[in-house]
């Protein structure tokens, strides 16, 4: 490995878990192409990599959260606790998929989500309360 | 079921499908759901999501590590500066608007999209 490569991983799993705390997301959408490009995993490899990374993650951030009184945690439990079926045919179809359509869906859902948090960085500042009275 | 009940199973099952396939907690699907279906606030929605996540992508992780895709070692490398950076971000989160930093997140999405493609 590189000096350059590990300098790359290092940093954009701090800018993974920056984004994760400021948008609510584990940051998978960065630590996957990071281990392709920096640590040389194939997608499939990345993607398996980045789950294990994500959990320490976002423990921590809803952990934080926590402390903000911003996380409702019966709701989580529950939404987590429902998750196998949909997890389990994810995992499965990930495997199935070749290389190159696996990497072509990601990107797209990359574009996706840039596009949402673009629109999210342009749009009008959300209205103050209803002003009352 | 109690249409909450099916409304938070319906978001389980496509953030854990998500989560599977692309190796991403989910947030992207729970985040915006949490908002639209329940009126939560922006904040809670994602202080909520982070808590899910954590379960989710675990058991993912197993999934995929059942496949012998999971590299320990190289997720510590990557996962580590990420815990700091998610303290980092979430007290951020509580102090700035996050309209610069939604347009550096999208503009960085896209190079490494990019960069996965070509």
């Amino acid at each position: 490995m590189e000096l350059s490569d590990l300098v790359g991983a290092l940093a954009i799993g701090l800018a993974a878990g920056m984004a994760g705390g400021l948008v609510g997301v584990g940051g998978g959408v960065l630590m996957v192409p990071g281990l392709v490009i920096f640590l040389g995993e194939s997608q499939l490899e990345a993607e398996a990599t980045s789950l294990l990374a994500i959990v320490g993650v976002a423990a921590v951030g809803a952990w934080r959260q926590n402390g903000y009184g911003n996380l409702r945690l019966s709701d989580a439990v529950v939404i987590g606790v429902l998750s196998p079926l949909g997890v389990l045919v994810g995992t499965v179809l990930a495997n199935a998929l070749s290389e190159r359509v696996l990497a072509l869906s990601f990107a797209t859902v990359q574009v996706y989500f840039a596009y949402r948090l673009a629109r999210r960085a342009i749009a009008p500042t959300a209205p103050p309360e209803a002003a009352k009275g | 079921m109690s249409s909450r009940l099916a409304r938070l199973a319906v978001i389980a099952t496509v953030a854990g499908s998500f989560s599977g396939l692309f190796g991403v907690g989910g947030g992207t699907i729970i985040v915006p759901l949490l908002i639209l279906w329940f009126g939560y606030g922006e904040r809670e929605a994602t202080g909520t999501s982070l808590g899910a996540i954590a379960i989710i992508a675990a058991l993912a992780a197993g999934a995929h590590g059942l496949y012998g895709n999971v590299d320990p070692v190289k997720a510590l490398l990557i996962g580590l500066p990420a815990v700091g950076g998610v303290v980092a971000g979430t007290a951020l989160q509580q102090r700035i608007s996050e309209r610069v930093v939604a347009g550096a997140f999208a503009v960085v999405l896209v190079v490494s999209a990019l960069a996965l493609v070509f």
